[in-house]
């Protein structure tokens, strides 16, 4: 490129009839600074636009479609990655990449830890399943279920004992959803329950926690309700959504049936302040009725 | 037989062909979560050692669950042909793979010698082979079905079309339709997980894709994956129609159990769909399995998930299906951990299905908790293509917004036709031509805008 440019300059200045080593080199030489100029990219101010933010329902890519209006009316009632043409028989370069970043957020949300620091300015103190690191919680569920020695112990030691409802936090396949959703959400537990005056324990965070985990921890301290709020396993479409898992006197072994699930909370999902609401009245009613899960009816 | 064999001057001994069985497998995930694996690499090698020289007398023999008390074994064992299982019964497992691999050995001798064979047999052969070796062997065996259309035949490669939707509604369960047909894909079948699982709102979904492949005379079939007795109700009670009928099958009695089914109900699914079902037939099953799921109903009585999910097809073939896929990565990372043992999962299902005479499609993917990505998943759906599958999934961008997983994308079986030379169903691949969707077996430019589907 470079060279055809100097080679394409040579020969207008030649048929300019100005010969090199006149007075001419000057304006060439200045012409190829220029050139070199133009070959150093410039790093520009500003933003490419943020992928994450394509709402892929109204997103269309097809051009020259035949029906584009109708068919965007109708693929707006799904919440999949339509419209989004073709390269060859390959996928556009855009779309490809939204999926890449959506699939990145599932992934550091479920294989990353929830931060430290985040845990300590909730206030919680911090337990551990059985698992030792993340290979072995994702590898064995049952590990996931049971509490290490020690946590049991630290429970005992620094749980308020037969609270009336013990609400704690725990990881489950979504860091990234604890870290969304618990700062707003525990708040719209407590005040409910606060509302209805109903007793509550001593929150905690575990980690590595499948739900099971609950009922082991409702044994030790021995709470009427016990509620998780753990984050769920993420898809595509966010990487942050968080369930409710609350039963009344859960107890080792107990059928699954017996639990309450709120699931679905994240910011565009059921919102984490009015699923905290939601949740309390839940709780209340629970404690009314003594049942939960399909022994409860709302 | 002999359970004993040295590697390296050690002595390895196993107490049972159980034993033996499930410390032969390539390492899974599950197989250490059943606490069933070979504790080191070379335990594994000597097991597979020892299997080499038991004799199909001997697999046969010990079935995973014993026949008296699993309908899965009695229906196996009860459909071998003796007359060949006895020219067979002698062979070690290492002389059967290799008869398999022989270049004197064609399709129609395995598929002659997959009458007189159990599925354990099935399971022993699969653990002696490389992946190659699966993917060799597999593409020897060629299984044509009929339902609506063929499926199966030489120089075809098939996918089913999965338009899932998070609340079953059908405008978005037809733009998706649209989406997909648009880029060649749905010529095995056009199937809809429901979200609601009830007779009405599954027959409602049922009649919504009939209307539109008869509007559009699209030549393939139409399922809803409900419960086979819900699909039964929803053909007796509201006239759904049903080309193929769907269930989820488990490789013993106890997980089946768990699915809420057992033999009789499949058998009296099959035979409605024979008196009142829509399509032409002889093949009116579609079946869905994976390595894993009797373990985690706990029903897997300390067998292996690679012999047990070789008994789901076994359990299949009693129903002659149209299609069967394995749903490989489905069940995450406590069965199978990462991509290689998603990759080699979906190769050994894959070869034991079509060993077993199915006609074997493979549900390529995963899930956001296992280590594996859409590259990975690409990856075994061409190594699948490879080994002559029939056919695979497709959904939007690989993004099943319903299932919260992904799989293939739409637009990858019109690639890797392309890329092998392949072509859909004859008739389904005339509709695109004749809808300006393909042309000489490639997508045209015109491929991929489904408003065209908006027009009429």
């Amino acid at each position: 490129m470079e060279k055809n440019l100097k080679a394409i300059i040579e020969q207008v200045l030649r048929e300019m009839n100005i010969t090199p080593g006149s007075g001419a080199d000057l304006a060439a030489s200045a012409v190829a600074s220029a050139i070199e100029q133009a070959n150093t990219s410039v790093v520009e101010d500003g933003f490419i636009p943020d992928v994450t933010e394509v709402d892929i329902k109204t997103q269309y890519l097809v051009e020259d479609a035949e029906n584009k209006e109708a068919y965007a009316e109708l693929k707006s009632y799904a919440p999949c990655r339509l419209a989004i043409g073709k390269a060859g028989a390959r996928h556009k370069t855009d779309p490809s990449l939204q999926f890449r970043a959506a699939h990145s957020a599932a992934q550091d949300a479920v294989f990353n830890d929830v931060d430290q620091d985040f845990v300590d300015n909730m206030g919680f103190f911090t337990i551990q399943t059985q698992c030792e690191n993340k290979d072995v919680y994702l590898t064995r569920p049952d590990l996931g279920r049971k509490l290490s020695d020690e946590a049991v112990d630290v429970i005992k030691e620094k749980c308020k004992k037969n609270p009336t409802v013990q609400i704690y936090v725990s990881d489950g396949l979504s860091s990234a959803a604890v870290a969304a959703n618990v700062s707003d959400l525990l708040p719209g537990i407590l005040q409910g329950l606060q509302s209805y005056k109903i007793d509550v324990g001593t929150p905690f965070f575990v980690k590595y926690g499948r739900v099971g985990a609950m009922d082991q921890i409702s044994e030790i301290t021995g709470a009427d309700v016990t509620c998780v709020l753990i984050g769920e396993r993420p898809g595509l479409i966010t990487a942050e959504s968080m369930s409710a898992y609350i039963a009344y006197k859960a107890t080792v072994g107990m059928p699954e049936a017996r639990r309450t699930v709120v699931s679905n909370i994240h910011r565009s999902g059921s919102v984490p302040v009015e699923a905290g609401a939601h949740i309390a009245e839940i709780i209340k009613t629970m404690l009314e009725k003594k049942a939960s899960g399909t022994d409860l009816k709302l | 037989m002999i359970l004993k064999t040295k590697l390296f001057g050690h002595t390895y001994e196993f107490k049972s062909i159980r034993e033996v069985m499930a410390k032969a497998n390539e390492e899974k995930s599950g197989d250490k979560l059943a606490g069933i694996a070979a504790e080191t690499a070379e335990e594994r090698v000597a097991a597979k050692v020892v299997l080499s020289h038991l004799s199909l007398n001997d697999i046969r023999n010990c079935p995973a669950v014993p026949y008296e008390e699993d309908e899965v074994t009695r229906i196996i064992q009860d459909a071998v042909n003796e007359t060949i299982f006895n020219e067979f019964k002698h062979m070690t497992v290492a002389e059967f793979r290799e008869w398999l691999l022989s270049e004197r050995t064609t399709g129609d001798m395995i598929a002659r010698a997959s009458r007189g064979i159990t599925s354990e047999i099935v399971a022993a052969v699969c653990k002696l082979m490389s992946n190659l070796d699966l993917i060799y062997a597999a593409k020897k065996i060629r299984v044509v079905k009929h339902c609506n259309t063929t499926m199966g035949l030489p120089g075809t490669f098939s996918s089913r079309l999965q338009p899932n939707h998070t609340t079953d509604d059908p405008k978005g369960i037809m733009a998706s339709v649209m989406e997909g047909l648009s880029l060649g894909c749905g010529d095995a079948l056009i199937g809809v997980n429901p979200v609601d699982d009830s007779g009405e709102s599954v027959a409602r979904i049922l009649k919504t894709l009939d209307e539109f492949k008869q509007k559009w005379e699209i030549p393939t079939q139409i399922c809803v994956l409900a419960h086979v007795s819900t699909q039964m109700e929803a053909m007796e009670k509201y006239n759904a129609p049903i080309d193929v009928m769907f269930q989820s099958l488990a490789g013993t009695q106890k997980g089946n159990e768990a699915f809420g089914l057992n033999g009789k109900m499949l058998q009296e699914g099959h035979d409605m769909m024979l008196t009142h079902g829509t399509s032409v037939g002889p093949n009116v099953m579609y079946f869905e399995t994976g390595q894993g799921a009797e373990l985690s109903s706990e029903a897997h009585n300390d067998w292996d998930q690679v012999t047990l999910e070789a008994r789901c097809y076994g359990l299949a073939k009693h129903y002659d299906p149209f299609m069967l896929n394995t749903v490989v990565g489905f069940i995450g990372p406590e069965y199978l951990y990462d991509s290689k043992q998603v990759t080699r999962a979906g190769l050994e299902d894959h070869f034991m299905g079509k060993l077993t005479g199915i006609s074997m499609g493979v549900d390529v993917c995963y899930t956001n908790h296992m280590k594996a990505d859409q590259n990975d998943i690409e990856n075994l759906a061409t190594l699948l293509v490879a080994a002559g599958c029939n056919y695979i999934m497709g959904v939007p961008q690989g993004d099943d917004c319903m299932l919260m997983y992904q799989c293939g994308s739409y637009h990858d079986p019109a690639s890797l036709r392309e890329i092998f030379g392949l072509r859909p169903i004859k008739e389904f691949e005339c509709w695109l031509e004749k809808m300006g969707i393909t042309e000489d077996g490639k997508l045209t430019p015109r491929a991929g805008d489904a408003s065209i589907f908006m027009s009429r």
